[in-house]
């Protein structure tokens, strides 16, 4: 139609428009066409549609014709087209309904293998889905509670050093540009500052209580929801040295809330309490127990110079309320104005900032410097992927097994249509029993969910101090719905199989039925559930190596028996007195870092050079260090016991640090006594250690100096030579209650502590290995009815050819042979895809890991076609071994 | 409904299908429209003319013998009513005497 002009048809043209009859309409758009169409007004659109299209094919060729057609087909959808529903079918369908539970009641009952399988299957998916519907659900409940939460945005922003352009974000702000947005930016009507970590410990009526919380200014309260118990909300945090407690903290210090103007000491100041706020809500990613007003540090020296610097974006958080309606790329383009004018004050530093929703702050792109705990939304994206791989396994296991069934089905099919029942009253018969199968299924999973709960939630601690999955009508509403989803889902296929068929055939009793020509769609399916299967365990085993190799990584020195005790700001030497006296302690050194797990202490180091000035790690240790962790010296010696020298102290440093500096020559001894500046401090090397991983074991090696001196040491390494840990511990924890009763021992074993450093990888292993055995458990009972189907079709068969002289072997080869080519392309599909995703993506970030090994990728593999072998080696043998003549004479 | 007045469009495609007389099915409307008008006539629009003028009982129409040409559907063929011969004599006489109130001179100068 578009544009089509008549012409009159000469006699080729005539010739090429038979020819061109060849070419049907798109026969989805034809469907779609009848389907909303009004019957009356159907035939003639049809034609008048057609006729165009044969234009088209004939002026503007097929691909547009086709094109065209179903624009066009889009484009006749309008009010006096579309068709009425039909009222006498609907009321039969309602009318039908008790009929169709009943029958679907009745099959569901006469199978109850595959109905097991079936519902098994669909029930531990439903329990996937539902525990990704509950951790989003609470997810997307964070920070709901603000009123203004629409308008409140966060600053975020980027550090660009030395002309290297990245895109790494940070949660975080200096507070300079805090302080001028909110002055000088249009559409800014609010903006509360904060800054992170005042926590300290408080002094009330001759107790010491630590508490947690951040600096906030006064709009703090006007912008968020934190209402107030007492105190003014808008003047609370307004006075240089107020603090608002939260009640909970109240009744921790004084015992009661009612607190308000009372005096509270922290450090060596005394600041009076101007507020109780209500307990901050559990969804919310601001927690504290107690604020200070931001304007206590405005006072301090050095404010001006340090922390008003424009490139101090480490602890400061702006989160501003915007005025209704404010136009955010004006507004993003006044911030990049602001950042060019501010870049000048500092030197090689370029900062951007970026405004972010307070919607997305909980749920958003991976930040560092987050103030509160946040899920990286790709996280969840993978997740979602997953659960939605093992939901629609399961569907194929119903479609597949159903469309397997079909042939006892037919008869009742053909019918049903024979006394009047329409395509459509077929299709919602079986729409409606695999809904009724995904019920069933949901009243299982939902009490797999109740028991799974807490395993699901101690997966990683990060995941269980953000998610708690309590139940509401609404999850259960959306629980109710996934299942009717996916029921919809699984059974579509097979009701559109069973709409088609035919009842003259069925009827006739015909055994032409064409009802394996579903059958590569079957295969496809098999292989598809195998394949995600088999790739699942594959990068469980690779996960789990590789995670053992990190956690039992050789990082250098020796880490057996060992715990690392915080000292938490006690006096060490007091603590190691004390702690000496255990019999159970074998030594004791302090550090002021734990090696291996991720902490770094950096500083800068100058050798004679003046101008190389090169940063290093370094740890402040005493003379047990070294033989506890068991460092090997390469020259010179251990620290003494005895007090460093304090005009030029001593290091111990490693290979790599000589390496890097031209310290001596190759023999290391020509490097002892040489005189190094570490932190503008001159120091003399007395030994030298081989290099060991300081930071973690993905890491490099890193240039570790290690100062002997009287700064007081961060923790106690403890070596423990015990049978009795839990005796141990408790004893430790004695001593340490009557050193420190204010906080709680935070003592940990140094293994423990390696192990905490892998947690992401160990998560991950967990996820996928949860993921995986479901995966497995649902392909390998769907292949479990697949075969039992196989073998009692064939058991004719199978008699016969008995009868005829073939042995158990030669019929297990018979049976299984079509089951193993489908497992063998699944292996053959997915263990290069997994090799490829590790090799290639995930472990090329991974410094130090394990190569990916062929036994890696076949140990499951073979697991995996053992379970299957067996499965269906039973299931035939057992069809094997029948009597032939049973089964024969029953015809 | 809106009575028997003609909109433009419905007057050109009533016309139409009482000039082709025996052969005014949609397509064939189209492209006399077409042809007559210059300007491009979309099926969805005649279609939905002919149903709301059918509506209106302007028009009748009647299915015809199934043709190769349409993909075995039948043609819907349309005829003007005595109703619609009335509203297209009414439009007319309306413009006639427009026309014949126009002085001869005034169209003239413009």
């Amino acid at each position: 139609m578009e544009g089509c002009t008549r012409k009159s048809i000469s006699g080729t043209e005539k010739r090429i428009m038979e020819k061109s009859k060849d070419y049907t309409p798109p026969r989805l758009a034809e469907k779609f066409l009848s389907w909303y169409c009004k019957p009356e007004l159907l035939e003639d659109l049809q034609g008048d549609l057609y006729e165009y299209f044969q234009r088209n094919v004939k002026t503007r060729g097929v691909v547009r014709a086709k094109l065209i057609y179903i624009i066009d087909v889009i484009k006749f959808i309008r009010l006096y087209t579309l068709r009425k529903p039909e009222f006498v079918n609907t009321l039969i369908n309602w009318i039908m309904l008790s009929s169709y539970v009943k029958t679907s009641g009745r099959n569901m009952l006469r199978n109850k293998l595959f109905s097991a399988i079936n519902i098994a299957g669909l029930s531990v998916s439903l329990l996937v889905g539902m525990l990704l519907i509950g951790l989003l659900s609470d997810i997307r409940s964070y920070d709901q509670f603000h009123e203004k939460k629409d308008r409140i945005y966060r600053v975020i922003s980027n550090y660009e050093y030395l002309d290297k352009p990245n895109d790494d974000w940070f949660a975080s702000s200096s507070p300079k540009a805090g302080q001028l947005i909110k002055e000088t930016v249009p559409g800014v009507e609010d903006a509360a500052l904060m800054y992170s970590w005042a926590n300290n410990d408080v002094k009330a009526e001759d107790k010491i209580i630590p508490l947690e919380g951040h600096w906030a200014n006064e709009s703090f309260f006007q912008i968020f929801q934190f209402p107030l118990l007492q105190g003014n909300p808008a003047t609370a945090l307004k006075e240089p040295y107020s603090l608002v407690l939260t009640s909970d903290a109240a009744l921790k210090v004084f015992g009661t809330t009612d607190v308000l103007n009372r005096p509270i000491t922290m450090g060596d100041k005394e600041y009076i309490i101007t507020g109780v706020a209500h307990n901050v809500p559990e969804f919310s990613h601001l927690k504290f127990e107690m604020l200070v007003s931001l304007s206590t540090r405005t006072g301090e020296p050095g404010y001006e110079k340090h922390e008003l610097a424009w490139d101090n974006i480490w602890q400061g958080y702006a989160y501003l309320l915007l005025a209704p309606e404010t136009n955010l790329t004006d507004l993003q383009h006044n911030l990049d104005n602001l950042c060019t004018e501010q870049d000048k004050t500092v030197k090689n530093t370029k900062i951007k900032l970026k405004l972010q929703p307070l919607q997305d702050v909980v749920l958003g792109v991976e930040m560092s410097n987050e103030i509160g705990k946040t899920m990286d939304s790709k996280n969840v994206w993978v997740a979602g992927i997953l659960t939605l791989i093992v939901l629609v396994s399961a569907c194929f296991n119903y479609t597949n097994l159903s469309i397997a069934r079909a042939l006892k089905r037919t008869r009742e099919i053909g019918v049903r249509k024979s006394i009047g029942a329409t395509k459509q009253h077929v299709f919602n018969q079986f729409i409606i029993e695999s809904v009724m199968i995904s019920i069933a299924a949901l009243v299982i999973a939902a009490g797999l969910f109740v028991v799974i709960k807490p395993y699901f939630l101690a997966i990683d601690s990060s995941v269980e101090s953000m998610i708690k999955l309590r139940l509401s009508p609404l999850l259960v509403l959306c629980f109710v719905g996934l299942a009717l989803c996916t029921g919809i889902v699984a059974g579509f296929l097979p009701a559109l199989f069973f709409t088609r068929v035919q009842v003259a055939k069925v009827l006739r009793g015909g055994s032409d039925l064409k009802l394996f020509k579903n059958l590569n769609l079957r295969k496809v399916l098999i292989v598809s559930q195998f394949t995600v299967s088999l790739a699942f365990i594959a990068s469980t085993v690779i996960a789990f190596r590789q995670y053992n190799h990190f956690v039992s990584f050789d990082l250098g020195f020796s880490t057996d028996n060992i715990i690392n005790l915080k000292v938490q700001g006690n006096k060490p030497d007091l603590l190691q007195q004390e702690l000496s006296a255990l019999p159970e302690i074998e030594m004791i050194a302090q550090s002021s870092v734990v090696a291996g797990i991720g902490y770094y202490y950096g500083g800068s180091m100058k050798y004679k050079n003046p101008l190389d000035s090169s940063n290093i790690n370094h740890n402040t240790i005493d003379a047990n260090y070294l033989p506890m962790h068991r460092h090997q010296l390469v020259a010179g010696r251990n620290f003494t016991t005895a007090k460093p020298n304090t005009d030029i102290g001593e290091v111990i440093v490693t290979e790599n640090v000589l390496d890097h500096f031209k310290i001596g020559d190759a023999n290391r001894e020509s490097a002892i006594g040489e005189i190094v500046k570490v932190n503008r401090k001159e120091y003399e090397i007395v030994g030298v250690i081989k290099d060991y991983y300081y930071g973690r074991a993905d890491n490099d090696k890193n240039k570790v100096v290690l100062i002997h001196s009287e700064e007081k040491a961060s923790y106690l390494n403890l070596k423990i030579n015990t049978t009795n840990w839990l005796a141990t511990m408790s004893k430790l924890e004695s001593v340490w209650k009557k050193l420190d009763p204010v906080h709680p021992i935070a003592a940990t074993f140094y293994s423990k502590q390696l192990e905490d450093n892998f947690r992401d990888l160990l998560a991950m292993l967990k996820v996928i290995g949860f993921i995986a055995l479901l995966a497995i458990s649902i392909a390998s009972l769907g292949l479990l009815g697949m075969v039992v189907f196989t073998t009692e079709t064939r058991l004719k068969e199978i008699s016969i050819r008995k009868v005829m002289g073939a042995n158990a072997l030669q019929l297990i080869y018979l049976l299984s042979k079509n089951f193993l080519v489908l497992l063998l392309v699944a292996t053959a599909i997915a263990l290069p895809a997994t090799y490829y995703f590790f090799t290639e993506k995930f472990l090329v970030t991974l410094k130090n890991h394990l190569p990916v090994t062929i036994m890696d990728l076949l140990t499951g593999a073979l697991a995996m076609l053992a379970l299957a072998l067996i499965m269906i080696s039973t299931q035939t043998l057992k069809a094997a071994r029948k009597n032939p003549a049973e089964v024969l004479k029953s015809e | 409904m809106k009575g028997t007045n003609l909109g433009e469009f419905e007057e050109l495609v009533l016309l139409t299908i009482a000039a082709l007389v025996n052969d005014a099915y949609s397509v064939a409307i189209c492209d006399e429209l077409e042809k007559n008008t210059g300007r491009a006539a979309k099926l969805g629009v005649v279609h939905a003319v002919l149903n709301r003028l059918e509506e209106k009982g302007l028009v009748k129409s009647k299915l015809g013998e199934a043709t190769n040409t349409r993909g075995g559907k039948r043609k819907r063929y349309y005829a003007v009513t005595s109703a619609g011969k009335a509203a297209l004599l009414k439009a007319k006489e309306v413009r006639d005497n427009l026309w014949s109130m126009i002085p001869g001179m005034a169209l003239k100068n413009i």
